[in-house]
């Protein structure tokens, strides 16, 4: 444990990303192979079964340092990390322990049956016998959340260099169901899968948001414009009759969607799509909502895929029997999709998104005012003679988003933020007027900067009402500007509305709070909204 | 009538129409110690220790500054006022207040432990303790000075061996000169920003013992910052001054770097918890030591802290409002940025 530790300060002590990978190798190359496996899964999110719970951790670590438990609870508040206040409030360690991470791994795992009281025990003495890191990696190790400020992506370029096995493979071979404890790094990390090639997908492009007015861009001509679908970036693959689905963050998803496995039987082998997973039904997509809540799922059953079936909309074509083709210019590989997708007329899951013809800019400009009708979130302008790019890269590709929706807003609550934002107010809960009085319709936290952040902190320290635990409740007297991509009724919130993304789009220090919007208003927003679709 | 009471211009002791730490201008103030939010401007007499004077007098210019010894004691309208070492700071006091029997202390800001510098603190008995709270929480336990030294020594060390210059930053009255005394002079050369060396300068003419230190100028190129350490103020952070010093590593010395996050929420290297508060130990043990029934908080988690005290210690304790800062502005999170002497 204390070389994992160790690891965890040195990847603490650096924002750099070569430093880390550095640490990160040199670690694997100095720890013992269980570890060094149990390290790969803790990093790419993958933890052992939850044998204890917080309420008793808070508990006994307040009992331990011989506070009260509402005095932990406060101080976990200001904190902001569970792991780190129990480590932080513990009392001198009593003796020292040589044991390895997986020791310790194994040690939370065997507390699964045991009653309570063992359960106390056993965690206490294992306090007793660790320092202030230690505390805290075995806490984490408990509860979960690594967040280290090392990426998946990260960690295979460590182990990359460890390996000297190229990246991507090492990504697939991560991937998916596996047990440290029923596995070996050997196995897992050092054998070559027999599929990881035939489902190696291509890095995404991506594209940057349009900052400049589109006649900048040139004669319309030379642009393809489509609609820019609300869903999640993926990339479909069918290559020696198997189905593979990517996901934009480089995740496979295949057993995800099960409405896209007879593809693998359509679609000729060697293709690979680019396109949306997006969710649809009766001819129209859905919201993202719907596709979030069935992202969240653990067992898809027939209800949800009856719910929110999805479809793949499909952008661009890759790969075409079995030949990379992204250096193609755009206009080809369209061609060919098209053509494609007239030998798909008898199913329904992949379709094509559709083109938009134009002849000049404003013409473009109405139809993107029309996105929201469709459930896109704007238009994408791609240049028809592009490759296909890795990557995010400026020139050939922009997303034009739609204006998000604005309503003038007053704070009412405050509450401190968690992780590098502990201790600074930045999660506020914003109110509109219903006659004279405020009602609470959105929580936002972000969108203003480090320093407004800091003016915002100063006043609410000076400024607060009542404290209801960490919620602090203010005098009314900010308005913010909330930006927010859609609206959909909700009988969960008192204000009968739920916002997607808000988020505060400035700090309206010109306006009284008098001046905010109204119930009456966002409710208008609603009709609006919902009445188009 | 209380003998000492809040009102919004400071802490007023009504029998001997004198104020302590007032944050308006008043005509009579009794100074606990030099740094900003306790030594304003605007007042017409200045009362404070003679150690606490020249950087007093070096921020405020020139006002009307009387000086008392430690543990001398004064009277005012029947009003006994004395000042005993409150470990803050150089000449930072705690001011003791007695009136017909009754005893008040206010604290200032304190710490228990001796870092060499200030007149190391002094628990006096009484009534009624006025205490800050800045490190109010079970969860600020600060490590002995000497081995935050050997961190930072060992980073600096570890920094020349990469040829980076390392800086630190800390306030510029107080934290700078304590930092700079634990520092290993054998490692490398030492450079302080200017608002720093001004203090120092005042600081050695009161015959405070400080090692060399070079001036950060235009007369230094970049190379020869290399392995070196510069000292600065919080709020040059944010200022293109930093650009001179290439390739950098920058930490943070203060009590808030305990928690990650906000270690993290800085763009700085490492972070060093180094207060000239209080932790919670101090805090308790310090309250302990004045024997006081009664305990009045002011600045930090005070809702929190007076909970304790109350519930948890049986005492009578409550809260009560000032514009007193703490630490914050040392980590640049208080309105007033770059307030940091």
């Amino acid at each position: 444990m204390k070389q994992f530790a160790n690891l965890y300060t040195q990847l603490d002590q650096t924002t750099r990303t070569n430093t880390k990978v550095n640490v990160l190798a040199r670690y694997f190359s100095q720890a013992g192979e269980e570890d060094r496996l149990w390290t790969v899964a803790i990093l790419s999110h993958r933890r052992p079964k939850r044998t204890v719970n917080s309420t008793l951790l808070r508990t006994w670590a307040a009992e331990m340092a011989g506070i009260p438990l509402w005095l932990f609870e406060e101080s976990y508040h200001v904190v902001g990390d569970l792991s780190e206040a129990i480590a932080l409030t513990l009392p001198g360690r009593q003796s020292e322990n040589e044991f390895s991470l997986t020791y310790w791994i194994e040690y939370i795992k065997s507390l699964e049956k045991l009653e309570e009281e063992e359960k106390k025990e056993r965690i206490t003495a294992a306090w007793e016998s660790m320092n202030y890191t230690e505390r805290l990696v075995f806490n984490k190790l408990i509860m979960g959340g690594f967040r280290i400020g090392v990426s998946q992506k990260l960690m295979v370029r460590a182990l990359s260099q460890y390996t000297g096995i190229d990246e991507n493979t090492l990504a697939h071979r991560i991937m998916g169901n596996w047990d440290p404890a029923e596995t070996t790094f050997e196995k897992l990390i050092l054998t070559k899968d027999p599929l990881e090639d035939i489902s190696k997908p291509y890095p995404f492009y991506l594209a940057y948001a349009l900052d400049e007015e589109p006649e900048e861009l040139g004669a319309p001509a030379e642009w393809i414009a489509e609609r820019k679908w609300d869903g999640i970036r993926g990339q479909l693959i069918v290559r020696k009759d198997e189905l593979f689905v990517w996901s934009r963050g480089e995740e496979l998803v295949t057993d995800k969607f099960p409405e896209y496995h007879p593809l693998a039987e359509l679609l000729p082998n060697g293709t690979v799509i680019d396109g949306e997973i997006l969710p649809f039904k009766e001819g129209r997509p859905l919201t993202f909502n719907d596709l979030q809540t069935r992202i969240g799922r653990k067992n898809l059953t027939k209800s949800i895929l009856k719910k929110a079936p999805v479809v793949m909309m499909a952008y661009d074509l890759l790969e075409w029997r079995g030949e990379d083709i992204r250096h193609y210019p755009l206009h080809k590989r369209r061609q060919l999709l098209e053509e494609m997708m007239e030998t798909q007329k008898e199913q329904e899951v992949l379709l094509l998104s559709e083109t938009l013809s134009f002849d000049n800019w404003e013409s473009l400009a109405r139809e993107r005012k029309n996105s929201r009708e469709h459930h896109s979130e704007g238009l994408m302008l791609k240049h028809r003679d592009s490759q296909y790019k890795a990557g995010r890269k400026k020139g050939d590709w922009w997303k034009w988003k739609v204006d998000p929706l604005a309503i003038d807003a007053v704070m009412i609550y405050a509450q401190r933020g968690h992780g590098r934002r502990a201790n600074l107010f930045t999660d506020f809960t914003f109110a509109v007027w219903d006659g004279n009085t405020l009602v609470p319709f959105a929580k936002a936290y972000s969108g203003l900067t480090d320093k407004e952040f800091r003016e915002i902190t100063a006043w609410v320290r000076r400024n607060t009402k009542e404290r209801f635990g960490p919620v602090h409740s203010v005098e009314p007297a900010h308005v913010f500007e909330i930006a927010f991509e859609g609206i959909r009724a909700s009988n969960r919130h008192k204000s009968g509305v739920a916002l997607r993304f808000p988020r505060i789009s400035r700090w309206r220090k010109d306006k009284p709070i008098r001046e905010a919007n109204t119930l009456e208003e966002l409710k208008g927003m609603l009709r609006v909204y919902e009445g188009k679709v | 009538m209380a003998l000492l009471e809040f009102t919004d211009k400071g802490i007023y002791c009504p029998p001997a129409n004198v104020y302590i730490d007032p944050w308006r201008p008043v005509e009579r103030a009794l100074i606990t110690h030099g740094h900003a939010d306790h030594s304003r401007w605007g007042h017409k007499y200045y009362l404070c220790t003679e150690s606490a004077k020249p950087v007093i007098r070096y921020r405020l210019g020139d006002v009307q500054i009387q000086t008392v010894r430690f543990g001398e004691e004064l009277s005012h309208n029947g009003v006994r006022f004395s000042f005993h070492p409150a470990g803050h700071i150089l000449g930072s006091a705690q001011i003791r207040v007695e009136h017909e029997g009754e005893i008040w202390a206010v604290s200032g800001d304190y710490k228990l432990e001796n870092d060499g510098l200030s007149e190391p603190f002094e628990p006096v008995r009484c009534h009624t303790f006025i205490t800050e709270s800045t490190f109010g929480l079970p969860v600020y336990r600060w490590q002995e000075q000497r081995e935050v030294f050997e961190e930072i020594n060992s980073w600096w060390r570890r920094n020349k061996a990469e040829r980076k210059v390392s800086l630190i930053t800390a306030y510029a009255l107080g934290k700078a000169q304590r930092l700079m005394r634990g520092l290993d002079e054998s490692i490398g050369p030492i450079f302080t920003h200017g608002a720093i060396e001004n203090t120092n300068q005042v600081m050695r003419r009161q015959g405070v013992k400080l090692p060399k230190a070079k001036k950060v100028s235009a007369k230094f190129k970049k190379e020869d910052y290399i392995g070196g350490m510069v000292i600065a103020p919080p709020s040059a952070l944010n200022a293109p001054w930093l650009r001179k010093f290439k390739p950098l590593s920058i930490g943070i010395a203060s009590g808030w770097m305990a928690l990650r996050g906000a270690r993290r929420r800085r763009a700085a290297d490492r972070g060093f918890v180094l207060s000239d508060h209080a932790d919670w130990k101090g805090l308790n043990e310090a309250i302990t030591a004045t024997g006081a029934e009664r305990v009045i908080v002011t600045h930090g988690y005070t809702n929190i802290f007076t909970r304790w005290l109350r519930e948890e210690r049986g005492l009578e304790a409550y809260e009560a409002q000032t514009e007193f800062e703490g630490e914050l502005s040392e980590i640049n999170e208080t309105e007033a940025e770059g307030e940091d002497s």
